[in-house]
């Protein structure tokens, strides 16, 4: 009753294959738009920027390119962190190289090498499948962090190693540096986040997407049919590293401002992102966005409830996230496998018929 | 070497035309197994063609030699007039040859809808980009595309389960999905591997008239390995009969179901 779909007749093939099918799910889907552009910019603060909505967002766009390779074209990589250092070093070498070009052409220049690189360590996947394949992608996450921390002109030969994100402005506004309003960070980052999730959506619903998932499904007959392996899987690498490409920029210059490889990109993040594709739910944008807020929330919450309403000592409670993050994902997995989106389908499947009971 | 240019017309109406597929002298061997000896066959433009023989005979193998799975090492598969290069199967299919599994081979994670659509994959060229905007040509091409997959999706009459994963369906009907998606390929020849296995008589009588209606509406050459032989000798045209990696007989069905080679095949044959 409060979620349905009769009545919402479809004349056209185009009606019927957009994006939102339902009626009801087009209005929630520009309200969350409207408030996320119109609203939250002028109430945001420090706090709720650093804290919660600019790592959301970039963890966002970094699940949905990696949903891309693994949930939708079905090789599983634990390179993201290197392939996301990869955004971050690009971006900063184009920042420091050429001052005046924009920092959004910086941040998509920055996206498109690392689909390259992306590609290039993509090449094992023609050969190798599933956890063999995890292995080859893992040699890229260690040998990117060690090439960043070895190679010093990546760092631009600055003595501690690190990388500075420099001041830098977009219509007038700054958004990397010190700066920087949270309105600015957040906006910059929700812009990215949008534009990612639509170029996503529209491939994963046409015919690149669907040979994706038809070599995920069932290699041999994808190839019966006509899709070109090698094509479906490298431009499933090459689209993954552009999305997290974009997102390691953003990681770097936006958010953290200086970043020491090891650190920010190591294997802990390529885990976390995984992780946010799983409990989120593989082959789901929507998962893809659940995911990165249940892993962002999840600690702040703990924390909250842990310190402030439980006045518990800050390093207990700092310990305890660990375990119960963890017990929270094991339990997630076995109590529903595909993650938060097929838990949301199972909700709207009971709201259509709501409030009977079938 | 027989005729190849002759077209005749069949008891029913139907005019088959010239050789499609010439398979010439076929020999595939996995290691010291000789899984095909030395076999020559064709397959002519419009018939409906059988491939029969006891289990393990090399007719799912001499189907993958057509599909480009299998490499043989001697012999030459000509198409249309040309002999064929080596290909990797996605080649294969660009050429307009589409097929089926003995084993269902759709990608469970997909709808009815989109298992279809993959099948048009060789008609789509917008490129990556212009799909990414889904704008133009992207757009357009998806909608032409629909329409195509609708009319075969109304041909074997699964509208209700369009935007069924497919996951979810019984076996006859993922069978005709299956069928459905190498159909929406629109190809020249169609390779069944075993359509029936499984099915009721019920099923089986429909899954028949579907292969006679592609063969009789689409004019699509169907080339098809089955075991049950009533549906085989009531609907193709020709046969050609394998045993133990050997072509032990080929003609129409009622030359075949006098020749004794076959019946020792099927029956064993007393030694003495």
């Amino acid at each position: 009753m409060l979620y349905r779909e009769a009545g919402d007749f479809k004349t056209t093939y185009k009606a019927d294959s957009q994006t939102f099918p339902i009626a009801f799910d087009r209005w929630r889907y520009w309200a969350v738009l409207a408030v996320a552009w119109l609203v939250i910019p002028f109430v945001i603060n420090d706090y709720w920027a650093n804290a919660i909505l600019v790592p959301f967002l970039i963890y966002a766009i970094a699940a949905i390119g990696l949903n891309i390779l693994t949930g939708y074209c079905g090789q599983v990589s634990l390179g993201t962190g290197g392939f996301m250092a990869v955004g971050a070093y690009a971006c900063y070498k184009l920042m420091t190289s050429f001052p005046d070009v924009s920092m959004l052409v910086h941040i998509m220049l920055a996206g498109g090498i690392t689909a390259l690189v992306g590609a290039a360590f993509g090449l094992p996947s023609l050969r190798i499948k599933g956890f063999y394949l995890a292995v080859a992608t893992l040699a890229a996450q260690f040998f990117l962090v060690w090439l960043f921390n070895k190679v010093s002109w990546f760092y631009n030969y600055s003595a501690s190693g690190q990388i500075n994100a420099p001041e830098r402005f977009v219509f007038g506004h700054a958004v990397t540096g010190a700066n920087t309003t949270p309105a600015a960070q957040y906006l910059i980052c929700l812009l990215f986040v949008t534009g990612c999730a639509l170029l996503a959506r529209n491939l994963t619903r046409g015919t690149v997407g669907r040979s994706w998932m038809a070599i995920r499904d069932m290699d041999i007959a994808a190839e019966i049919i006509g899709v070109d392996p090698l094509k479906a899987k490298l431009t499933a690498f090459a689209v993954s590293s552009f999305f997290i490409g974009i997102s390691g920029a953003l990681f770097f210059a936006v958010y953290l401002g200086a970043v020491e490889v090891g650190e920010a990109f190591g294997i802990n993040k390529s885990f976390l992102v995984l992780f946010m594709c799983i409990i989120g739910g593989l082959g789901s944008l929507f998962g893809s966005f659940a995911g990165a807020a249940f892993l962002v929330l999840l600690p702040v919450a703990l924390k909250v409830l842990g310190v402030d309403v439980l006045g518990w000592p800050t390093q207990i409670v700092s310990h305890l996230q660990l375990v119960v993050v963890g017990a929270l994902i094991m339990f997630f997995l076995i109590k529903e496998p595909h993650g938060l989106a097929q838990m949301w389908r199972h909700i709207k499947e009971k709201l259509r018929l709501w409030p009977f009971p079938y | 070497m027989k005729d190849t240019v002759d077209s005749y017309v069949t008891e029913d109406g139907r005019t088959i035309g010239g050789v499609m597929m010439d398979m010439r002298g076929i020999t595939l061997r996995f290691g010291g197994v000789e899984a095909i000896k030395d076999i020559s066959f064709d397959i002519r433009e419009g018939e409906i063609r059988a491939i029969i023989g006891p289990n393990g005979a090399g007719k799912s193998s001499m189907l993958n030699v057509i599909s480009g799975f299998y490499h043989p090492q001697e012999g030459e598969v000509w198409f249309r007039g040309e002999k064929r290069p080596p290909m990797k199967p996605y080649q294969v299919a660009r050429q307009g040859i589409a097929r089926t599994f003995q084993n269902i081979a759709l990608f469970e994670g997909m709808s009815v809808l989109d298992n279809i659509m993959t099948g048009r994959l060789t008609h789509m060229k917008s490129g990556m980009l212009a799909q990414a905007l889904w704008m133009g040509k992207a757009e357009r091409e998806e909608t032409e595309n629909r329409e195509a997959v609708e009319r075969i999706i109304d041909f074997l009459e699964i509208q209700a389960i369009r935007k069924t994963p497919v996951s979810r369906l019984p076996y006859g009907l993922k069978k005709r999905v299956e069928l459905a998606r190498a159909l929406a390929a629109e190809p020249k020849l169609l390779l069944l591997d075993e359509p029936m296995a499984g099915m009721n008589v019920e099923e089986k009588e429909d899954m028949s008239r579907y292969i006679l209606d592609v063969n009789d509406e689409f004019g699509t050459t169907v080339a098809l390995i089955e075991h049950d032989m009533g549906v085989v000798m009531d609907i193709s045209d020709r046969v050609v009969v394998m045993d133990y990696g050997r072509k032990i007989g080929d003609g129409t069905p009622s030359e075949v179901r006098n020749n004794q080679d076959v019946i020792d095949a099927y029956l064993g044959v007393a030694h003495d």
